[in-house]
């Protein structure tokens, strides 16, 4: 594993320019995901934050040849792509000749998730040689943040506005990596950028391995989490010390707990810090509902502490 | 060119979903993303068995729907691969999305499509509301008459799309049932005089050009999503010489030449008749018979629906008395089927345009024959004398159109 100094000096893949929020976590990920393999890479990207902010004709912030077609086939696209390469790989007609290239696809929770569900659950069945990786900032923050499967329940946002009578969005989150993980595929985990050795080691482990693999990684959302721009790694470590944002891995069907905080931080202390729960903090309903997201933050947390270490 | 070799050909007897999977396997493309839908379905089967056979080199996706069909021909036509597909009716409306993203991203896809109803009420027979739904999507439409003609558009297909001038998608359509599960006598040319066809596939471009890196399917503003767009315009306008030129050089090589539109009987007739696919077979019949009493009728068949040879089919129908379009599709806008309309308004400026009238037939498999052919073309000639006949309405609609209201 490369240290700190060793990435900074590896060349820019994902470059400056691009039209990302000031805070935005998406391009601290990207970059370290290019930056972990010395193979080449070939990405394609779902409709949505990164795409629109990072190819705006005549400009591309991207490096590594890459592609978008849709909001949801992120995953079905590069099904395309990886098999051209194996075929065209075998009758020795690659372009430019025979090279070891990665193919990485990325989208945002709505495009993974959601919309993007099908094509991703079938290319993971088909065993393609990929990593997913899905940054999840809890709401389809392109379009102005309107509510995902992934958004945090009683979280206000524009399809789940925090009214009078429904304080915001009324699901539990869908626990999209264990979804994952049940397609047996090598590996799946969850990451978060705060943690760049633990996502860098996880999104190495995974562009290794041959078959489908897939990295879930917390963003920060400065826009539609109203929160401040220069806070979002302080952000998203909150999320990993209160354990509403575990980092585990399931390689090979065994799940290992990557980090367990000493002191599990309170879910209420985190998001008071959020403009998107500020109703929550403002009458005793508001409290009871905190009290009833913390049970279920430690229930799960709980859950995945008894199956750490066992094959699933 | 006329340094083509004339092919061996064998005669067989094939069903027109046999004859396209034969011609995909002859074409031997580097990647098929696929999902089954009646009546297309034994297209992709058959298929299947050549790539478990061994007898292609093709990477064959068999996805979990015909979106991701779609999508995985178009990541693998990005990458540089040659690329085909087939589906039918709610497999080409799941498609819906990506037809445009692929004739946006210019990526001479083919795909076979056997012609069915959409739903509802869910139909597995034979229309062309799928494909018209996908008039205006980007891509080159053939329409096909015959297992044979199938089977050689499959082939020239690929030549049209992948034409340096074109780089579009293209659509191959044939009749569900009606063409794809009937056997007809067909001609198939040896395997090697296909290679040499359609030849090897150099793109101008792959996202496997690590080297050279590309972003493909980026944000367009409003200063340059337009001019792009006009280059795909340019380019759909290109491609009718295009699809002269490779069905000129196909009969060359099969003795089987194709132009934009087919004419029967059609220089000397003073009314004609417009259909597309497997009915101008019926429709030829009546005219036989019509002839043999000396009546000047005849048929126009295009070939090509898009890019639309308006200026072709004005020249084939001025100067007629009366003409009338059967649409296999209606638009739902109480104006008629999408050739009626298009042939209408092709012949606006021609000085000697015939009256005109458009007639809806065989909507989800309703049967059309020779008896429906001849009231048809009965009625046009009563046009052609001068009285008066319904612009638009639908005609043959099957046995419970008594017990069904308002039909």
């Amino acid at each position: 594993m490369a240290t700190l100094k060793e990435l900074a000096a590896k060349e820019e893949l994902f470059t400056g320019g691009h039209r990302l929020c000031a805070g935005c976590g998406i391009p601290p990920i990207v970059r370290l995901i290019l930056k972990s393999t010395d193979a080449r890479i070939v990405a394609t990207t779902a409709t949505g934050c990164l795409e629109v902010a990072s190819s705006i004709y005549p400009y591309s912030a991207w490096k590594v040849p890459w592609m978008h077609s849709a909001f949801e086939n992120a995953a079905a696209t590069i099904s395309g792509v990886q098999t051209a390469y194996e075929v065209l790989k075998k009758q020795d007609r690659l372009p430019g000749g025979d090279k070891e290239i990665k193919f990485v696809a990325f989208g945002g929770d709505g495009g993974t998730y959601d919309i993007g569900f099908q094509a991703l659950s079938g290319a993971l069945e088909r065993g393609h040689n990929f990593l997913y990786v899905c940054y999840d900032n809890g709401a389809y923050m392109n379009t102005g943040i309107q509510r995902s499967s992934a958004s945090p329940q009683w979280g206000n946002t524009t399809t789940s506005p925090a009214g009078a009578v429904i304080p915001g969005k009324v699901q539990w989150r869908k626990d999209l990596t264990r979804i994952v993980a049940a397609h047996n595929v090598p590996y799946a985990a969850q990451a978060s950028p705060h943690n760049w050795r633990d996502l860098h080691k996880k999104a190495e482990k995974a562009l290794a391995i041959n078959g489908p693999t897939f990295l879930n990684v917390v963003s920060a959302c400065p826009l539609g989490w109203y929160t401040k721009g220069q806070d979002s790694d302080a952000h998203v470590k909150y999320a990993v010390e209160t354990c509403y944002w575990p980092l585990y891995e399931i390689e090979e069907g065994v799940l290992k707990v990557n980090y367990k905080p000493k002191n599990k931080m309170p879910i209420a202390d985190w998001f008071k810090m959020q403009g998107r729960f500020k109703h929550l903090f403002k009458d005793d309903e508001g409290a009871a509902k905190l009290v009833q997201i913390q049970e279920r933050v430690d229930m799960e947390w709980q859950r995945l502490l008894d199956l750490d270490g066992m094959r699933l | 060119m006329s340094t083509a070799k004339v092919a061996k050909q064998t005669a067989t007897g094939l069903t027109g979903n046999s004859a396209v999977a034969y011609a995909m396997m002859q074409i031997n493309p580097d990647v098929c993303g696929a999902y089954p839908i009646t009546p297309s379905t034994t297209v992709i089967e058959e298929f299947s068995s050549y790539v478990a056979d061994g007898r292609v080199d093709t990477g064959l996706i068999t996805v979990e729907s015909e979106h991701s069909a779609m999508s995985a021909c178009i990541g693998a036509a990005s990458a540089g691969a040659r690329a085909m597909s087939a589906t039918s009716s709610q497999g080409l409306a799941l498609m819906w999305e990506m037809l445009y993203i692929a004739s946006g991203m210019r990526l001479p896809i083919v795909l076979c499509d056997v012609n069915r109803a959409l739903s509802a009420p869910i139909n597995i027979h034979c229309d062309h509301s799928d494909t018209m739904g996908a008039r205006d999507s980007g891509w080159i439409q053939l329409y096909s008459e015959t297992v044979q003609e199938a089977y050689d558009n499959m082939i020239q297909a690929v030549r049209i799309a992948e034409d340096k001038r074109v780089q579009l998608p293209i659509m191959v359509c044939l009749d569900g049932f009606i063409t794809s599960h009937s056997i007809e006598n067909i001609e198939l040319l040896d395997d090697e005089s296909v290679q040499d066809f359609v030849g090897e596939y150099k793109p101008e471009r792959s996202l496997l050009d690590v080297d050279n890196p590309l972003t493909l399917g980026a944000t367009a503003l409003q200063d340059s999503y337009m001019p792009l767009k006009h280059q795909q315009s340019n380019a759909m306008k290109a491609s009718k010489e295009v699809v002269i030129e490779i069905g000129k050089e196909f009969g060359e090589v099969s003795g089987r030449s194709y132009g934009l539109l087919e004419e029967y009987d059609l220089d000397d007739a003073e009314v004609a008749i417009v259909v597309l696919s497997s009915s101008a077979g019926t429709v030829k019949d009546a005219v036989d018979k019509l002839r043999a009493e000396g009546k000047k009728v005849g048929v126009l068949r295009p070939r090509l629906f898009r890019p639309f040879p308006h200026k072709e089919i004005a020249k084939a129908l001025s100067g007629k008395k009366a003409v009338c379009v059967l649409d296999r599709a209606d638009s739902m806008d109480g104006f008629g089927g999408p050739l009626f309309k298009d042939i209408r308004a092709a012949l606006y400026a021609d000085d000697n345009r015939p009256k005109i009238i458009g007639r809806v037939f065989g909507l989800g498999g309703a049967d059309f024959n020779v008896d429906n052919a001849l009231d048809v073309i009965g009625e046009t000639i009563k046009l052609a004398a001068g009285e008066d006949v319904e612009l638009f309405r639908y005609i043959g609609e099957g046995q419970n159109a008594q017990t069904i209201a308002g039909c």
